[in-house]
């Protein structure tokens, strides 16, 4: 799976969540653009790793702000 | 220069608005007068106690109180020291000794808190490398645990069987792994399904410290918890349990089989940087302790006030945070943080204190008043809450 569908499948997934209806582009940030609160982004982290059967630790979402970040650590998690 | 607290305006905003609405301060409740496990004078009125964890009404037992008396006349007010150096004194190898009896276990460690024993143990024995794997719920001792530690933290959604399972499957082979789980979480006063949960960890390959803080004497055969109550404490690797609440003093313990325990003691920081309990505190758990052995009719009792409680609250229209009585919490859910407050501040002028429970301490986002039962409660004192619940709940417009 390249990066262009991993990007797409993340969208599909964001979709729910996404309660602002804000357009997301490589900047966008989940807690300021997005304004995801902490349940927020444990339910859509867990989606994720669902969806890609990874385990994207505390660590790693704390160094996760923006869009581009999340698809970077995705792919490199999917190995 | 830049106030470092420009950070804390949205909450000082927050405060400010609450209160500028009239309530009363919630962190401004001082207990002027305490007397007895279930009676105070707070802000100047008579009050009944419905919000603190003295679960088997210890803290004005007799026994107790005349224990920390001797040891107060006969050690003095503190060590002065860390249990490393100078800081163990005859008693704090009592209350360990007791602490084992009590669980059946051979290790017992006591920190100076319930807080320090998360701290200590969870960030010393899972480290770097390592996968912590927690209920979301979970305390925030045990989350500053994970975060003080070097593991790898990776939460599941609150009591979710199937979603612990899929995060302990994916993490790599040859790692270590630490499932966390609670006995009784603290804000709805629910249960966990240890067995199955402590199945699938052990399937899994993972070590598992459960948390009894709100369980203990009251909860399984001998009180050891809801691990116990579900027949698999001997499957549990590290017990966290605490002293401020069923012991009814100040402190915080592990206890464990596992043969190399004892050297945790020389390399868990929130252990060795601290000054030990005094003398007092020590003796006082002691006595409780041996005491909570042998607390059948009190727990008896207990349990009938929790289920009294619970019904009592249900049958008026609050809206509860379990289905059924599971513990000694009762947490009735607010509509919103408004009303909470106000009803919280209601219920106060009717002479009860509850807890106000509010985010981020709560689950998704509740407000919730959490109330938490003592055996010294008499069955009067529970019909006069629930006419005082049902009277604020009224007035309030929750009922």
């Amino acid at each position: 799976m390249d990066r262009a569908e991993t990007a797409d499948r993340i969208a599909a997934l964001i979709e729910p969540f996404n309660k602002k209806g804000a357009a997301i582009t490589d900047d966008t940030t989940f807690a300021g653009d997005l304004e995801f609160d902490s349940l927020t982004v444990m339910d859509f982290v867990a989606a994720i790793e669902d969806e890609f059967d990874i385990i994207i630790s505390m660590n790693q979402q704390a160094e996760i702000e923006t869009w581009r970040q999340l698809i970077d650590a995705v792919v490199r998690l999917r190995g | 220069m830049t106030d470092l607290f420009d950070k804390f305006q949205p909450i000082i905003d927050m405060r400010e608005g609450l209160l500028a609405s009239g309530v009363e301060d919630p962190f401004s409740l001082v207990m002027e007068r305490v007397l007895s496990p279930t009676e105070a004078i707070c802000n100047g009125r008579e009050t009944i106690l419905l919000g603190t964890y003295n679960y088997m009404g210890m803290t004005f037992d007799p026994d107790v109180i005349a224990a920390g008396k001797q040891a107060l006349d006969e050690f003095g007010a503190g060590t002065t020291g860390s249990r490393v150096l100078n800081g163990t004194y005859a008693g704090h190898r009592e209350v360990e000794d007791a602490l084992r009896e009590f669980y059946g276990m051979d290790h017992a460690m006591v920190f100076s808190t319930g807080y320090q024993a998360n701290l200590g143990i969870i960030s010393t024995v899972a480290g770097k490398g390592d996968y912590i794997v927690l209920d979301i719920d979970s305390h925030a001792s045990i989350w500053d645990g994970c975060k003080l530690g070097d593991a790898e933290v990776v939460p599941f959604k609150h009591n979710d069987l199937e979603a612990m399972e899929k995060r302990l499957k994916r993490i790599p082979e040859g790692a270590g792994k630490l499932v966390i789980l609670e006995g009784v979480y603290s804000m709805l006063g629910d249960i966990a399904p240890l067995k199955d949960m402590i199945r699938i960890a052990k399937d899994n390959g993972a070590m598992v410290l459960v948390d009894e803080a709100h369980s203990m004497g009251f909860i399984g055969p001998n009180g050891r918890g809801v691990a116990e109550d579900q027949g698999v404490l001997d499957e549990v690797d590290f017990v966290i349990g605490t002293f401020s609440k069923s012991v009814g003093t100040v402190g915080g313990f592990c206890v464990s089989n596992h043969p190399k325990f004892e050297i945790l003691r020389l390399v868990c920081r929130p252990y060795v940087f601290t000054a030990s309990l005094p003398p007092s505190v020590v003796a006082t758990a002691a006595t409780s302790i041996r005491k909570l052995m042998q607390g059948a009719d009190k727990r008896a009792h207990l349990w009938e006030n929790s289920r009294t409680l619970h019904k009592g609250l249900a049958d008026r229209g609050f809206q509860l945070g379990t289905d059924s009585p599971q513990s000694a919490i009762i947490a009735v859910i607010m509509p919103d943080l408004e009303r909470g407050a106000a009803m919280w501040e209601a219920l106060l002028k009717e002479g009860l204190y509850v807890n106000l429970a509010r985010p981020p301490a709560t689950p998704a986002n509740m407000t919730l008043l959490r109330c938490s039962l003592c055996a010294e409660h008499s069955a009067e004192q529970v019909q006069t809450i629930i006419g005082m619940f049902e009277r604020a709940g009224k007035a309030v417009g929750i009922v």
